[in-house]
């Protein structure tokens, strides 16, 4: 995820600080990793840097100087070529799981095990989704469909490849 | 071996249909209130195991003990007042009588129990509405929408608070919200009575509302733990 498009898109309904973009940034996407203060600042100053955001104001007090920033024209035309722009979709030729079941097909271990202890461990994950999901508000269940969407996915490869497996074999012998 | 406390404990199961085995020594346990889902690819047995299990048709050989009875010894007759008694049913296509209203569907296996027909209506309305389709009470099963059908379908099997609820893709016919919403309710209704449920599906989103998975491949059924 782009960090520092997403903050500048925050900063779209009016300025913020550090701290608030940080809350906003975690309320609506931080779910299993929120972002680090550290993150946010250096990102700011980034886009301070490139001219996409500027300071709106300082306020001074017994802490530390806090800053609000405001996004600039530049930022806003930013933010919308990013949401214009279609995300490369992942090509998933690099499979480990591909490498694995081939490799024990070579080396004579037992591949359809290796693929029934694989969905046991997806399954696992879907069944935490499920949960979270069911007990969840509309944004938990959009992001765990999402990866229970993926699971699913790969779990149909793995009975896929499961019913190809002798012919598999066969293939890697010769 | 079986943890005590089964509720279903069946072991060495062999069915064939002809010169094709459909089961070929298949295990299968289930407790009280778990939700067990039986996954496998087409033609893998998991739905003649289910029908195994349910006393609908029985194996060649092996056992099923159900709550410490022996299924296999029953006769027919015995079979069926376990099943009306004990179990209940969702299929894939809800299997509604279609001659009667939504309400006498959920109703009917309460009456073919023998509760009186206005207790039996009353605990037909309370499941429709806990399955969030009492208002088509009055319909007909040809005149609601597949997923209104299917929680119907949910509700009948339940009604008669069963011990064991076998489904068979019960969500095969749905789409994904449909499916969903009824595996919420089927899942949370079971759990809330202890009711047991036997779930087959070959869909990995509806295997996980289930507690834990037993994989069926050529009439073989085993569990296979995900890693620690």
């Amino acid at each position: 995820m782009s960090i520092g498009h997403t903050l500048l898109g925050l900063l779209e309904s009016g300025p913020r600080h550090g701290y608030d973009l940080k809350r906003a940034f975690d309320e609506h996407f931080g779910h299993d990793r929120p972002l680090h203060y550290g993150q946010v600042y250096s990102t700011m100053s980034r886009l301070l840097k490139n001219g996409l955001v500027e300071v709106d104001a300082v306020e001074t007090g017994a802490g530390p100087e806090r800053k609000r920033y405001a996004i600039t024209d530049a930022g806003v035309t930013d933010v919308a070529q990013w949401l214009a722009r279609p995300e490369k979709p992942e090509p998933y030729l690099q499979s480990t799981l591909y490498t694995k079941v081939v490799l024990a097909l070579m080396t004579g271990r037992n591949a359809a095990e290796l693929l029934d202890t694989q969905r046991a461990e997806h399954l696992r994950l879907m069944r935490g989704l499920t949960e979270r999901k069911r007990g969840g508000d509309l944004a938990d269940q959009l992001i765990c469909d999402h990866a229970l969407f993926h699971l699913d996915a790969d779990l149909r490869w793995l009975e896929l490849t499961a019913a190809r497996l002798d012919k598999l074999a066969e293939t890697v012998a010769a | 071996m079986t943890p005590p406390g089964a509720l279903i404990e069946a072991s060495a199961l062999r069915k064939a249909y002809g010169p094709t085995p459909a089961l070929d020594g298949a295990d299968f346990s289930i407790h009280p209130g778990e939700v067990v889902a039986v996954m496998g690819p087409s033609g893998s047995g998991k739905s003649t195991l289910l029908h195994c299990l349910a006393g609908i048709i029985g194996p060649d050989s092996g056992t099923i003990r159900y709550d410490g009875r022996d299924l296999t010894v029953l006769r027919d007759g015995e079979r069926s007042a376990l099943r009306r008694a004990e179990f209940g049913f969702v299929f894939q296509f809800g299997q509604l009588v279609p001659e009667l209203t939504c309400a006498e569907n959920v109703a009917l296996p309460l009456r073919l129990n023998g509760v009186r027909r206005t207790e039996a209506e009353r605990q037909a309305q309370e499941w429709l509405e806990r399955l969030e389709v009492d208002e088509v009470a009055g319909k007909r099963p040809g005149e609601v929408s597949g997923g209104q059908g299917q929680r119907v379908a949910v509700a009948r099997a339940l009604v008669s608070r069963p011990r064991v609820v076998f489904a068979d893709e019960p969500t095969g016919a749905l789409d994904s919200l449909n499916g969903e919403r009824v595996m919420d309710l089927l899942t949370d209704a079971a759990r809330a009575s202890g009711t047991a449920v036997v779930l087959v599906t070959h869909e990995a989103r509806v295997a996980a509302y289930s507690d834990r998975e037993v994989v069926v491949r050529d009439g073989v059924a085993r569990e296979v733990a995900a890693a620690a």
